[in-house]
């Protein structure tokens, strides 16, 4: 714990990552965040303690990559001079091999992240956990418990079934003293150009034909004004309120939407940043609103950045 | 193994934890498994015996898997249970997931509570031929938080397996949590003595969940346990157009909802519009998916699902997609799937017991 602390010390400002549910795009998250404070010229670490799920690697184009050690310790890998990234995918030979680990080891190697890895000064630690509320995060708390974590973001979707996990979340800050920093709600509506639709007809036998070309040049013919529409589907029922009634009911910040943006899933896919993607046309400027309301009820915008 | 399984982290010259010098011999000096082995009982775990004991009035056990979290692992084992059920099946679903369980939800049992009696807890029946056990029902307070380590998730799945009386069962459908640990591990060596069918992995094509698939199918293939398909699920979006809402991008660069006007503008100029469903990729396939990563592993693929509004609006409220009339496009899907399910496993050789 004194190993760890000395550590922490260099870090200025710790922020885990959680989800109640699994799949609301927490990592997709984690990884865009840390590009975005990144690309404003902050020192930003990333580390990604999903044992048996690890997707940092993919998210930041690091797959394949290893780590080595210095006299100082375990050397973060470098997306870029002020983006480093830790990950237990990183350490397997086998990155189809599945981590069937107890919780035991699992909390090990936690420890050993924290105490081991040689991250400098740093602006920003990033903690991307995996979801729910068992040992790894009983351990990150315990351990950066001397180390004031900042708080803590919760990521979820609209869907009933991820609120109810989220407050379970909310509920699991509470316990162990984490901020709420506040709640993403993700997948929030489809949106996409209703140029990147396909259609269906069904068929009198109950087949579903494609029709898409077709209806291209129908659309162009008959409706024109329809073909630079943005084609919006709600996708996961959000008329219980969503992520925002759930905040004000739990008192806690309600940090915004993010749009299910196939544009986002794919740059996530190939490990590049949303931001620089001219393509992710809903996603990136909500991810950048989300980011900026966080820096600002966190007091964290009083952070200078210290340059690289 | 005689002496038990050695474990990963163990020291080099591991007698077992199974034999009598565990814990006790000079190899195992700075074990961290040392004090566990030393102080352990050897032998036969009764619990396991009486596990098996309950299980052998159970014909088929199916523990539904994902490497990844949130893809539809929990809806696909309800809507599993939900079509045996209506085949007549004698069906049983048990929700696994400690921290975050979705099963009571997902069959509209919100709310209910375990009742006991002399042989044992008493599953909640949606059906007379569908009971349910979750850790949900016992949660006095569905928001508080679950927050156990290992150990004692393990403790109450092994009670799950040796106190709820389940009777004749045709299926025991086991839903799990996502990934490899405690409770997987936990699941497998007790249902060990009691002949698992197999497992149904559900993905969905993108990259990062079809990585966690592989570890998946890895995980069973070191444990012995079959696979009998996988499920790609939330294949590409599926409506009605009808259910759309459009939006136009301003010249300030606002987003302007123009659904009304587009409606009136479809029945005027392009009628035959109406009646399409529009389809949308979202997660990108095009690495092949999961069918490929089938090929790749040899493991069967059962089907593809794709993401229905109205499929996640019937699991929120608890009902059969096979029941709703709007499922138009996941409820076939589904069939299908367990159709195919049932004859690559052999499973269709089971004759219903009726009610």
């Amino acid at each position: 714990m004194v190993a760890i602390a000395e550590r922490m010390a260099t870090v200025k400002h710790k922020i885990l990552v959680l989800s109640g549910k699994g799949g609301v795009g927490k990592s997709t998250f984690s990884a865009q965040l840390a590009f975005a404070l990144a690309a404003r010229d902050f020192q930003v670490g990333l580390l990604d303690i999903d044992i048996c799920g690890p997707s940092i690697p993919k998210m930041l184009g690091l797959e394949g990559q290893e780590i080595h050690q210095s006299n100082l310790g375990w050397s973060p890998v470098y997306v870029e001079s002020n983006l480093g990234v830790m990950s237990i995918g990183f350490m397997l030979p086998h990155p189809d091999e599945a981590v069937i680990w107890r919780g035991p080891r699992k909390n090990g190697l936690i420890k050993q992240f924290l105490k081991d890895v040689y991250w400098g000064e740093l602006d920003f630690l990033i903690v991307d956990a995996p979801p729910g509320t068992s040992d790894e995060h009983i351990s990150i708390v315990q351990c950066l418990d001397a180390a004031n974590v900042d708080g803590a973001i919760i990521v979820t979707t609209p869907q009933q079934v991820s609120l109810i996990d989220v407050k379970k979340e909310v509920n699991f800050c509470k316990k162990v003293g984490v901020k709420v920093l506040g709640v993403v709600e993700n997948m929030s509506g489809l949106s996409q150009p209703i140029s990147n639709l396909k259609f269906m007809k069904i068929t009198d036998n109950g087949e579903m034909k494609d029709v898409t070309e077709w209806i291209s040049e129908y659309m162009k013919e008959k409706a024109p004004e329809m073909l630079n529409l943005i084609a919006c589907s709600e996708v996961f029922d959000s008329s219980g309120g969503g992520a925002l009634k759930m905040c004000n009911e739990m008192a806690v910040p309600f940090l915004g939407k993010v749009p299910l943006d196939p544009q986002l899933c794919k740059a996530a896919e190939e490990g590049r940043s949303c931001f620089a993607d001219k393509d992710c046309v809903v996603s990136a400027p909500a991810l950048q609103k989300i980011i900026d309301k966080l820096m600002e009820t966190s007091g964290l915008s009083m952070t200078e950045s210290n340059g690289v």
